[in-house]
């Protein structure tokens, strides 16, 4: 097999190239112009962009777009090649949503593991005061990767459980728009090649918040995160747009909304944000990167320009943000507590609407990251109301989840353990919310650890408990196999306790007066001790997470092989074999006839499958709407 | 019922032992201003409620999980209940009330932090990387912020560069320092023990973020009316002078008086020296190049040290300031 028939090394070929030709077009360029040539940024930045779009047409991502535009026809739905072996698939153009899915699984994975590593190297910096062993900009440059990166591999976990689980669960074929579908993923690919480029020039200091003026006169490397934050957030874009469509349209007959699986509202609702607010970093981004390279000042007090204005539009979205991490986690907590407690979901429609309600007040509240930021005063006031009144619907999910478990019958395989342990955390983290949105407290609190602690616990109950549970849970789904329950249970008790050392102790010198982002902090404030126990804690969860991979990467070729409902779950998906077939339903269209978490019910029937000899009932999808 | 019951007890009982493991847990540095007392107490209601709800919850499922565990070999559901209305309002309009209490709670200790005392010492706070300059009625400039104990002080805070947060956390309360001519933020604080503190820059404002702390110390009325008297009367010594315009122009945020390495050359013993340029040049340490290096800091670089003096300084100082500063220079053996 020949190496360059996997798109993505043709893609990353072809970044390299594209990044070379247009360094030097521009360097030509701009020496025909007699500017100096000696200023790489003008030079570096175009080379990036044009590397980032010769990546997607090296990978393939758009072959077929540039056919059609041509006036060729492309085939409706291609089957995999059948001369590459099975996982050669997953390294180039696939427009099979599971397929896709998978990609956007192990990519987050990756992008997790290199995250992870960075906060490794500056936890053991913060063992004792004093610089050890990193330099402060090598340490301001890691922190801030560890930000963005993780934050990178947050989205396309959630790319990775939305596309593989929304047709499947509402039972389409596909995506409604599988090119875009497979476009939105490999995008993300040159973005964050892109960001981690910035480590190789000059790196930059600002943290993932990147507010000027300091992103104004950071380093070369602060372009390379602008523009692969503004990629990846092409991605968000694109990708809530399909799953809006796919919902709205593509559902089985009979499948209305308030009997859709709870995870599909959750990802329909992260869709929405995703599609309305991403917009905003990409445009505050691009104004710094536009002031530094045309020179416009709209954050440059010298010229006019404001640099709280940054703030207001960057947390327009990065706010919001915070529920495209999280909504999907929380949906897979409600979606797996039924199958587990074998009980109905407890009051199935507020948690739905709870969902939406959490999008849309999280519009609402992005100036409580500003309160001490210097803008308008009585702008702070309004601000704590709707920030605190994000509480009230997350109160409904965490009541519900209660009431769910009250009185079921409870089984805690791993899937179990980690969405257990991901309400346990999430918990934690929303309770350490309401003083940082309380003005008065938040005085003190803002810019600490304290604030490290909370929205780690917010991130790894919101995201990285439920992202594990769903892969331990749906990995028989993906491959046929299970992983190994006794492996995944040492992955739990190592990982759980060590995290909550972690961030409570993160919280602790948070409150004794250790500021967020420093490469150092004074001995007189006696803060070594925890913050050597915090890192113990941190290689204690990243040990964890090796358990994890040796088992991911294990049970794919020797797994206990689980072909049929190995949860019994009354989920669509689990009613079909496993793996999931390439057509998911084809050949066994179901009409929705009942509810889907009726567990206890004797009788009770969510859906009926129909089999070859069914012919399909009017509207139902077959093939992909495009 | 009497698994409600056993939970109620439990709950009451967690709730009790979480909140007075919270209370014995040293959560905060000394307080030492006024403003500190609303804040803390504030913070100190919250973690009831947070002591509460943590213990309702965990409680619930640990009790779940033990009580309502799968048996062996029963491969039966659980009891079907799909929800319950009345609770559902309860538990959205509870919570309701409790936050719209505590956002009303965080408005009032807000305005009680804030209350300006028409008699307050204005003291402008000027952040720059990396260094803090705090600025007196009569002219007086210092490096360390003295402060009279018991009477109340309007910070006037800003920035010359990037963004920077005033914070001393034995104070409890943070305002950003904001580059701009209008942004001039104003910060209440009646400082109220004495005793010597810090403020810490708590926005990422680059390289030595982590070291832009300057002293801070409380001190009786009477020893600080002395202080800023004798701050007062302008040095006739021009080492003396040079120290304050060291401090007032931020110099020693990143050049050190005592030979410590920082971002910038220290400026022990650099007087009469013959130093490595970035162009590998040599150049020796004199009057003229000390004028030319503040004036124009991109001129002539010493090797391992980055262009990152203001390149605006030489315009705000005058031609004498300069040579106090190049005497102070001088005078460092």
């Amino acid at each position: 097999m020949n190496f360059f028939s996997l798109g993505l090394a043709r893609g990353i070929g072809a970044q390299i190239i594209g990044t070379a030709i247009g360094v030097a077009f521009m360097s030509i360029w701009r020496a025909a112009l007699g500017m100096p040539v000696n200023e790489m940024e003008p030079a570096a930045v175009f080379g990036g962009a044009v590397g980032a779009l010769a990546f997607m047409f090296g990978v393939g991502a758009l072959t077929d777009w540039t056919r059609i535009a041509f006036g060729h026809a492309v085939a409706e739905h291609p089957a995999a090649d059948p001369s590459q072996p099975t996982w050669a698939r997953y390294f180039g153009v696939s427009l099979d949503h599971k397929v896709i899915g998978i990609q956007y699984g192990i990519t987050s994975v990756l992008l997790l593991c290199l995250a992870g590593l960075f906060a490794l190297i500056f936890r053991a910096e913060l063992v004792e005061t004093g610089l050890q062993f990193l330099s402060p900009d090598l340490y301001n440059t890691l922190m801030s990767l560890h930000g963005i990166v993780m934050i990178a591999a947050i989205l396309t976990g959630v790319g990775a459980m939305s596309n593989y689980l929304v047709p499947l669960m509402i039972g389409a074929s596909d995506m409604a728009f599988p090119r875009l579908n497979a476009f939105a993923f490999w995008v993300n690919i040159p973005g964050a090649l892109l960001l981690l480029s910035s480590l190789f020039l000059g790196g930059f200091d600002t943290g993932w918040t990147g507010y000027p003026p300091l992103s104004a006169r950071a380093p070369l490397g602060m372009q390379f995160f602008f523009m692969g934050v503004y990629i990846v957030g092409l991605s968000s874009i694109l990708g809530g747009l399909n799953i809006i469509v796919t919902v709205l349209t593509m559902r089985a007959p009979g499948m209305t909304l308030f009997r859709m699986p709870i995870f599909v509202w959750a990802a329909f609702a992260t869709a929405l944000i995703q599609l309305t607010a991403t917009q905003l970093i990409g445009l505050s981004f691009m104004m710094v990167m536009f002031q530094r390279l045309f020179g416009m000042g709209f954050f440059d007090p010298a010229k006019g320009g404001n640099v709280i204005l940054f703030q207001h539009l960057f947390w327009f979205y990065s706010h919001p943000a915070v529920y495209v991490f999280i909504l999907p986690g929380l949906g897979i907590i409600s979606e797996l507590l039924p199958v587990f407690a074998r009980k109905p979901l407890f009051g199935y429609k507020w948690i739905a609407l709870s969902s939406l309600a959490i999008a849309l007040i999280g519009f609402f509240v992005w100036a409580h990251h500003m309160f001490t930021s210097g803008m308008e005063e009585y702008l702070r006031v309004p601000f704590m109301y709707s920030t605190l009144l994000v509480a009230v619907p997350t109160g409904v999910k965490f009541f519900s989840w209660i009431g769910t478990l009250w009185q079921g019958k409870i089984s805690t395989p791993t899937p179990m353990l980690f969405v257990l342990g991901g309400i346990v955390v999430f918990l934690l983290g929303g309770l350490s919310g309401p003083p940082n949105g309380t003005v008065a407290t938040d005085l003190q609190l803002h810019d600490t650890y304290w604030i490290v602690g909370h929205f780690h616990d917010t991130m790894f109950g919101g995201f990285v408990f439920p992202f594990f549970a769903a892969i331990y849970y749906w990995f028989p789904k993906m491959t046929g196999r299970r992983m190994n329950e006794t492996l995944g249970k040492l992955h739990f008790y190592l990982m759980t306790p060590a995290f909550f050392v972690m961030t409570l102790g993160q919280m602790f010198v948070g409150l004794q007066g250790m500021r967020r982002r420093i490469a150092d902090y004074d001995p007189a404030q006696g803060l070594s001790p925890t913050h050597l126990v915090v890192t113990v804690a941190a290689f204690l969860i990243a040990t964890s997470v090796l358990v994890f991979l040796f088992n991911l990467v294990h049970s794919v070729k020797s797994g206990e092989v689980a072909a049929g409902n190995l949860w019994a779950s009354r989920s669509p998906e689990w009613q079909i074999p496993s793996p999931a077939p390439e057509h998911n339903y084809a050949g066994r269209p179901f009409v929705v006839v009942g509810e889907p978490y009726d567990y206890g019910l004797p009788g009770a029937v969510y859906l009926q499958m129909g089999d070859a000899a069914t012919p399909l009932p009017p509207g139902h999808a077959a093939a992909p709407a495009e | 019922m009497k698994h409600l019951i056993a939970v109620g007890i439990l709950v009451a009982l967690t709730t009790l032992g979480v909140a007075a493991g919270l209370r014995a847990l040293p959560l905060a540095p000394i307080a030492a201003s006024a403003q500190a007392g609303p804040i803390d107490a504030l913070f100190g209601l919250h973690l009831q409620v947070i002591a509460f709800l943590f213990s309702l919850i965990i409680v619930f499922m640990l009790y779940s999980l033990v009580v309502f565990r799968r048996k062996p070999g029963d491969a039966s559901d659980g009891k079907h209940i799909e929800g319950h209305t009345g609770i559902e309002v309860l538990w959205t309009i509870v919570p309701l009330g409790i936050v719209l209490y505590f956002a009303y709670l965080g408005a009032q200790t807000l305005a009680e932090i804030r209350r300006v005392d028409p008699q307050a010492l204005q003291v402008k706070v000027t952040a720059r990387q990396w260094a803090w300059t705090f600025e007196y009625p009569g002219d007086v400039t210092s490096g360390t912020l003295n402060l009279p104990v018991n009477r109340q002080v309007l910070l006037k805070i800003t920035s010359k560069d990037v963004i920077h947060s005033f914070w001393v956390p034995e104070f409890r309360v943070k305002q950003d320092a904001v580059p701009g001519d209008k942004m001039v933020k104003d910060l209440v604080i009646t400082p109220d023990r004495i005793g010597e503190y810090k403020v810490r820059c708590a926005e990422m404002c680059g390289t030595n973020h982590a070291y832009m702390e300057a002293p801070v110390a409380v001190m009786a009325t009477a020893q600080f009316d002395a202080w800023l008297k004798q701050e007062s009367e302008t040095p006739t010594d021009p080492v003396a002078r040079g120290r304050r315009w060291a401090t007032k122009f931020g110099c020693i945020g990143c050049h050190t008086l005592d030979g410590s390495k920082s971002v910038g050359p220290s400026w022990q013993g650099v007087y009469g020296k013959t130093e490595e340029m970035a162009d590998g040049s040599k150049v020796v340490v004199d009057d003229a190049y000390l004028i030319e290096a503040i004036t124009q800091p991109a001129a002539k670089l010493v090797k391992g040290y980055g262009n990152l003096m203001p390149a605006t300084i030489g315009a705000d100082l005058t031609a004498d300031q300069i040579q106090d500063l190049i005497a102070l220079i001088r005078s460092l053996k």
